[in-house]
Formats: C-alpha cells, structure tokens, sequence
C-alpha cells in the first residue's frame, strides 16, 4: 500500500484502516497476538514501522493475556494504548479488561469477531455481544463499545475510541467482525495528530504514574480495595460514571425509518446485509426501516422504544443466536412484537433468507 | 449503475488480486466499491472467490447470493455460481480444466481461453489481467486506463516495470474472449 496523502480517497481492509488510523491518531502502543482475521491490524503496522516515524511502539506480545496486561500498563501510565484480537484471544483478555475498569485505565480494544464457542471458526460472526456488552470479567462494570459497519467507521472508530476511553478513564472496545476486518472500501484516512508530549499526559492525566513531584502523594492505580466500603465507594463512583455514559454517548444511525412500518435493528456488518433486506422489501412495497446502534453499550434503548411505538414489529437481526434482542425487548417492553434472525458458527446471511424470516417471524404475525 | 460481480477460481491464480485491481479502477473513477474475499484456509490450490461491487450509489450488503456477473475459472468454480448469475446477467469462463459446459440458456455467456494465451506469452501471472480484460472488454466496468492507473495504486513501486506486460495481458484478453450465447 502505498503512502495515502491527506484526504486522500485509499482502498484498504477494515483491519488495515484500524491501524493506519490508530498511527495517525497519535496512539503511543500497539500490543498484540495475531489471530484470523484480525492479523492485518499487527501486520499493517508491522509494514508501517511507526517506531521510525511517529514513534509509536508496536510489539507483538507472548500472548493475548499479556498484551492486555501492556496495554493495561501503557494506560496506567496515560499513554493511548491498545491492542486487537478476535474473539477466542478477546476472551483471554477479559481478566484485564476488568482490572483496567476497577482500576480506571484508558485503553482499546479491537475485536474482530468470528465464530464461536471456544476455538470455533475463522469466519465471521457477532456472537460476541453478550461478552462485549456485559462483561467477560468480573464485577459490576461496563465497556464502551463501539460497532463499525464500513471500513471508513473503523478507520474513524479508532480516535473517537481513545477520545472515550481518556475522557471517562474507562476501557473501549471497538466490536468488529471477519466481514468489516477483511472487506476493502474506500476510505480517508484521518488527518495526522501527533502523538501528546509527556508535558502534556502530566497536564490532561494528572492521576497516570508518570512519576511522582514532591508536591503530592504517589498516584496508585489498582483494582484492588480490601475494605468493602471504600469498594462500595468506588463502585458507587463507576455506577455514576456509567450513568453519565448512557446520558451522553448513546450513538445511532437510523435509515428508512420515516414510512416505515417494520424495523430492522442491526448492527456492524449485520446492518449491510439489512440495508439489502430494505432493498428487496421496498422493492415488494414492503417499508421497513433500519436503526443501526453505533454504541452497543450504551444501547440506544431510548429510541428503540419511540420507535417501537409506531412500528408493528421489530426484527433483531444479528450473525449470532439472538443476544441484542434482549436489550431490544427490555427497551420495547412489549409495546410491538420483537423476533431475531440470526446464524451461527461462521455462516453468513444472505439477505434473501432475512427477507424471508422477517416475512414469516414477523409480518405474517402482525396482519 | 451497479454491478454486483463474482470472481471465483484456484488460490494462487490471483482472482484476489484480480478484484483488487478491478476495485481500485472503479474506485479511480470515483465510483463506490466493496471488495469482499473468502478467507478460509484457501491457499495455493484450493478455491478462492471474491465479490466486487461497483455502484453509483452506497453499498449495502458486500456479501451477496445472487450476481449480475460471474467470472469462473475452474469446474468446482462454474458448478457452484452459475446458477446464482441473474437472469440476463452474464458468465465468463476459461475453457481450461472445465469438463461440463454451462447448461443456462438465460444469461450472456463468454468463453476466454486465458490459461492457454498465457502459456503462450510465456507469462503464466498474466493470466488474471488477461481474464480482466475479457471482462472488461464485455462489461464496461472501467476503462483501460485507470485499470493501468489502479496497478501502479496497487502494486508495489519495486514491481512497476512489470507493469507494461500487464498491460499487454489485458490488451490481449480484450482480444480473444468470445461469445459463446
């Protein structure tokens, strides 16, 4: 790939994008294991050598457990860190993604999904949601996250995932899959930001461990709180976060909802193969619209419910055996009828099947 | 305009590449593209397809069931996608290595023997750019010229000289793809 100029219109792969962009945002550290499909994100910057250029560190780690542990101490240490893996590393990785939200690091996480349980397959799939959205790890925490449905979303995910991550120390995961990480689309890449000077981390991470001045105590930064009330404190203090985060970034794309008298709630490479679904439903005189959550978590609960009140059914359609559906019907709250349509381990949708699904799950139980 | 395409052959006989470059040239004519490969174990051998979609417009689905045009360039390849080209849509094929010819009588059919024309350019890696000029020669998909502009996009700086013989390859595809129905 030769270099893109500024604005340039390129043609790349989602995995690719994410690590152009992650160079170009000033991110200080890459820290990862390579696993299909997600290896071009190591390769690309492997190729980029950003160690000459900007000076950012890319270091392909013993393992997915370690990689989130560097990530974890870049972060700690106020740097813009992250790593990317696909969904059998990003469970290895759940450990440390619940240490860096108790102990309120900034980081990224990239997973590009395929299918599950366990080893699974290579192929794509979205039957990580549940993982992304509630937790792998334990205690009572959340994970920004974030779902790109083109190559220029992964490419622009990347930044506004650090942007998050800083402004609530608080772990983002961009949810991705084997369709967003392999297929090429144009894209512009974002312009170069450099990376912060150290004066600067001191300045916008006055908790990071940078070093300790005489003028204050050591910033410590743990998980770890033996009395349970100061836990209790501190998780008081996380739930109240997290309120402010549903409040003020719950992001969403909503397409052919004006007429429409069935949705289609998707996400990521699922809301492409929806738009088609529209397609081949509108051409039939069929309205159906689309609402596409960007942010899985928060959901975009608020709106689904508006638009649950005017729609005579919802289809949650999803590569996986049916998990947003549940945060759909906790929003819909049995206002309209909500039905999924998915497939598993690897197998993709065609949108003749979904169009046949959402005919017989939910229009032909509506008339 | 949209054209929803699928290229399908053995791993290592560039039909990634292929719609690489096929992309690229649409994406030079400022036109919206979505390339989108299998990425099983294929390797050297086994099959390998991609789907390119060019359109005016923004691409919805990159993963597709059904093409306008399908371009096969082994047995398992034409067994598998020729009954997924739509009505009225079109189907190239190299004769090469094909034992059972296409049975549909609904669609435009195209023969190129590219395989052969490569052997005797003594350019075996020609083959792909010869099957991309048959394409283009009877899908206006790009022109000539930006397909030479997306190779030198596309290839590495240190392979640019081989990029007249590309262009020979596609020039010689244009040539010798014919009309079967």
């Amino acid at each position: 790939m030769a270099k893109a100029a500024e604005g340039e219109i390129v043609l790349m792969k989602g995995n690719e994008a994410i690590a152009h962009a992650a160079i170009r945002c000033g991110c200080d550290g890459y820290f990862g294991y390579p696993i299909t499909p997600q290896s071009e994100v190591l390769e690309t910057l492997a190729a980029e050598k950003p160690w000459e250029t900007t000076g950012m560190v890319v270091l392909q780690a013993e393992s997915e457990v370690a990689s989130i542990n560097m990530v974890y101490g870049a972060g700690a240490a106020g740097k813009r860190a992250f790593t990317s893996s696909s969904s059998p590393g990003v469970a290895l990785m759940q450990e440390g993604i619940a240490y860096m939200a108790g102990a309120e690091v900034p980081g990224l996480i990239v997973n590009v999904q395929r299918g599950g349980p366990g080893l699974g397959t290579i192929q794509p799939s979205q039957s990580d949601y549940f993982q992304a959205t509630r937790g792998g790890g334990n205690g009572d925490y959340n994970v920004i996250v974030l779902a790109p449905a083109s190559v220029q979303e992964m490419a622009d995910f990347v930044d506004l995932a650090f942007d998050l991550a800083f402004k609530y120390r608080n772990p983002t995961m961009i949810l991705s899959d084997g369709i967003i990480g392999q297929m090429m689309e144009k894209v512009v890449l974002p312009p170069f930001k450099p990376r912060r000077t150290e004066a600067e981390i001191k300045e916008t991470c006055p908790w990071a461990t940078w070093g300790k001045p005489k003028t204050r105590q050591p910033n410590i930064i743990t998980s770890l709180d033996i009395d349970p009330n100061s836990m209790e404190q501190r998780n008081l203090h996380l739930q109240k976060k997290y309120q402010t985060i549903r409040e003020q970034e719950v992001r969403y794309e909503e397409l052919f909802c004006d007429d429409a008298e069935y949705l289609i709630v998707a996400f990521g490479s699922a809301s492409r193969i929806a738009l088609k679904v529209i397609e081949l439903c509108r051409a039939e005189g069929i309205k159906v619209g689309l609402l596409r959550p960007i942010t899985l978590w928060p959901f975009p609960s608020k709106r689904v419910e508006e638009l649950s009140t005017r729609m005579k059914g919802i289809l949650s359609f999803e590569i996986n055996a049916g998990q947003m559906i549940e945060d759909i019907r906790l929003a819909v709250n049995g206002k309209t009828k909500v039905a999924h349509y998915g497939r598993m381990g690897g197998i993709v949708p065609t949108p003749e099947e979904v169009v046949e699904a959402l005919k017989q799950n939910i229009i032909n139980q509506t008339n | 305009m949209k054209e929803e395409i699928i290229i399908s052959g053995f791993g290592g006989q560039g039909v990634l590449s292929m719609g690489k470059i096929l992309a690229c040239a649409a994406l030079v004519e400022g036109k919206e593209v979505s390339w989108m490969p299998s990425y099983g174990p294929e390797q050297r051998g086994g099959t390998a397809n991609v789907t390119v979609i060019i359109s005016e417009e923004r691409i919805s689905s990159p993963i597709l069931s059904q093409y306008d045009t399908a371009v096969v360039l082994n047995q398992p390849s034409l067994d598998r996608f020729e009954e997924k080209i739509k009505p009225g849509g079109t189907l190239i094929y190299d004769s090469y290595g094909i034992t059972t010819a296409p049975k549909r009588t609904d669609i435009s059919i195209y023969r190129i023997d590219a395989m052969d024309a490569a052997a005797e350019m003594q350019n075996a890696k020609a083959f792909n750019m010869i099957i991309l000029g048959g394409l283009l020669q009877v899908r206006q998909l790009a022109n000539i010229e930006n397909v030479v502009m997306a190779l030198r996009k596309t290839l590495p700086e240190r392979h640019h000289d081989l990029i007249p013989a590309n262009e020979a390859a596609l020039k010689k595809g244009m040539e010798i793809i014919t009309k079967v129905q």
